[in-house]
């Protein structure tokens, strides 16, 4: 097992707000590495500085050996890390098909291809295969715009697949896909998985997070409290707190050492 | 080549057929229409069309509202007067020949132009182009080369029957038309016209999904040029005498839009129809009622009477309604789907407490 990927020390405020908070951990190569932690834990923010959508304030994200942080989008996309958003981000006028061609473009020579018709070579069949892969081939058609949140869901994670990283960041990919689809996700992304990419999964699933991964870091107030095995990480009383301590603190305005009295208030509440 | 006889024949039928019956109409017209004022509207007709394409090209389809490509209009007037003029060349049908050159310069504009105003946003580009549009302009009134605001004297042809006098120049506009109109159904259908649409629907994903989207914009920046460029050689030629006003035009850009979103954004045929529409009648006013600011009223009334019934323009809402009576599916709503969960920011912490506090016991 290699480290795939090294974040140091991440900072990231917005106003007041700090977002993360000198998040460290690492993903090993080959890994279904799930990433969970109360809303508000910094989760999204955390994939948004390792993809380059946000700057950080400190810290640094290596991967492969190399530093990425601060890098654009476009860039550490071609170096092999693609990304799915919490909020989808489909283009919404155009078809279901040519959003899934879009994700291929970058596979050709610009100049050479600029005015051949996309689709071509097979890649349209690609797409058409691969959004049979997530289940929603019927839809292809459709203006991405039409469907419904979790369809966008999945054909996100299709658009992705066809761009074809090394590595793939998911941010609640089962966040209001049907629950009987749910079951054929955790099976899809284990075939990806076992085609030997890396993939580090936010989820609020936990059935799926703990079925699925093999590597679990438990996010807190922007720190990454503690990296382990699911089994481990389901028994670590600190997981507890941080999720019970989160919900308190959003009550009482916030205080990280408040965690043992959090837990106290939530044993109390469980009993009336 | 290859590619272009398959997307010719995956035309179908009908739309093969009004292709030739357009071309055909507009091949005999001034034959048939011979008043010279009346080819004179039609010149301008096909001329707005050609450069409302052009503009719907590029903005159309990549979201960026120009108001600046009356630049490229100015740029290649001059080049076309001043190397007219430099070489001494004869008004003969050969001067045509120098439409082309124009419109290169008036790329090379549009490679400075873009370089400078496609690295803002989409509402800053809009002023950003107005901005260097009125640099442009003030250029022309103080440079020595434009002959500042007294203009420039176009060489015309002195022996070309007076009653077929028009013919040349609207044979020409139908061809700079018909090559305007060729390209973006090239573009349109090619890779490089979906890379401008996912600029247009969401540009930073479409970056962050590895399309070279500085390159795309620039080009199709830099491509939208050529034509307009070719356009304001032609005006220059038809006119004779070229004044920085009245080719660094500001109401060119107003116009273009305007076409283009009442005949239908982004779609091949709309600027075609909102340009043969509105030049029509702004011609038909400015020369009958020799009033030149009325068509702006008209315009207006136009554009909210469209925007208010047919938001989408003319031609995309007249197909949708072809098609929902043909029964063919346009929307979503012919496909039932069984997932139907709308975006919620789903608050799951409250099922977490259970999970967490289920995992410890
Ligand atoms: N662009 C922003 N501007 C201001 N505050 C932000 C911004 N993005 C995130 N935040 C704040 O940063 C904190 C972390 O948010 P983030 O979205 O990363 O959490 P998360 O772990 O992904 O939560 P969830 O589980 O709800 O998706 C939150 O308090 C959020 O309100
Ligand atoms: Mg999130």
């Amino acid at each position: 097992m290699t480290d795939l990927i090294e974040v140091k020390g991440i900072a990231k405020a917005f106003g007041g707000i700090k977002a993360l908070n000198g998040c460290s951990f690492t993903v090993q190569k080959g890994d279904i590495h799930g990433l969970i932690g109360p809303n508000g834990s910094g989760k999204t923010t955390l994939f948004n500085v390792m993809t380059g959508y946000e700057r950080p304030d400190a810290g640094s994200v290596n991967f492969n050996g190399k530093e990425i942080t601060g890098q654009s989008p476009g860039k550490i996309f071609r170096m092999g890390i693609g990304r799915t958003f919490q909020l989808t981000r489909v283009f919404s006028r155009l078809s279901v098909l040519d959003n899934m061609l879009i994700a291929a473009q970058h596979q050709h020579k610009w100049f050479k291809s600029a005015l051949r018709s996309p689709g071509q070579g097979g890649e349209r069949q690609r797409a058409l295969d691969l959004l049979d892969f997530v289940g929603i081939a019927r839809l292809a058609e459709l203006e991405a715009g039409s469907l419904s949140y979790g369809q966008r869901k999945l054909l996100e994670l299709a658009y992705l697949l066809m761009a074809d990283p090394d590595v793939l960041f998911l941010d609640e990919p089962a966040g209001g896909v049907n629950p009987t689809l749910i079951n054929q996700l955790t099976e899809r992304i284990r075939e990806l998985n076992a085609a030997g990419k890396t993939i580090l999964v936010v989820e609020h699933n936990m059935e799926f997070v703990m079925g699925l991964c093999d590597r679990i870091t438990v996010m807190h107030q922007g720190v990454a409290l503690l990296t382990d095995l699911p089994a481990t990480v389901r028994s670590d009383p600190r997981v507890l707190d941080a999720y019970l301590g989160g919900v308190e603190e959003e009550a009482e305005g916030g205080d990280p050492d408040s965690m043992a009295d959090a837990t106290f208030t939530q044993a109390d509440r469980s009993e009336s | 080549m290859s590619a272009l006889t398959k997307t010719f024949k995956s035309m179908s039928k009908a739309k093969l057929a009004a292709v030739v019956v357009a071309i055909a109409v507009i091949a005999v017209f001034p034959l048939v229409f011979t008043n010279p004022t009346v080819t004179e509207i039609a010149i301008f007709a096909l001329m707005f069309m050609a450069t409302s394409s052009a503009w719907n090209g590029f903005a159309g389809s990549s979201g960026y509202f120009s108001l600046g490509h009356a630049i490229f209009f100015g740029v290649g007037a001059y080049a076309f007067t001043i190397i007219a003029n430099d070489f001494k060349m004869a008004p003969t049908s050969a001067l045509f020949f120098l439409m082309p050159v124009a419109g290169v310069f008036a790329m090379v504009a549009a490679v400075g132009v873009g370089a400078v105003a496609l690295r803002t946003k989409r509402h800053t580009f809009v002023v950003i182009t107005i901005g260097i549009f009125f640099i442009f302009q003030l250029l022309g009134f103080n440079l020595n080369v434009t002959g500042g605001a007294s203009g420039l004297q176009v060489p015309t042809p002195s022996n070309w029957n007076a009653a077929t006098f028009n013919n040349p120049f609207y044979y020409a506009a139908a061809i700079l038309l018909g090559f305007t109109v060729l390209l973006y159904w090239i573009i349109k259908r090619s890779a490089f016209g979906l890379q401008l649409l996912s600029i247009r629907d969401d540009e930073e994903r479409a970056r962050g999904l590895g399309v070279p989207v500085w390159r795309v914009k620039l080009s199709a920046f830099v491509v939208s040029a050529f034509p307009v460029g070719m356009a304001g050689a032609l005006f220059a030629y038809l006119i004779g005498q070229i004044y920085p006003q009245t080719v660094f035009n500001p109401l060119f850009d107003l116009s273009w839009a305007l076409m283009t979103l009442v005949g239908g954004i982004g779609t091949i045929v709309g600027p075609l129809l909102g340009g043969v529409v509105l030049e029509s009648i702004q011609q038909y006013l400015n020369l009958y009622l020799s009033n030149v600011d009325i068509y702006l009223i008209i315009y207006g009334v136009v554009f909210l009477a469209v925007m208010f019934w047919m938001p989408r323009g003319i031609v995309p809402t007249v197909v949708g309604a072809v098609k929902r009576r043909r029964g063919t599916p346009t929307g979503p709503t012919s496909i039932a789907t069984s997932d139907d969960k709308q975006p919620a920011k789903p608050d799951q912490t409250a099922g977490l407490i259970v999970t967490a506090k289920g995992a410890t016991e």
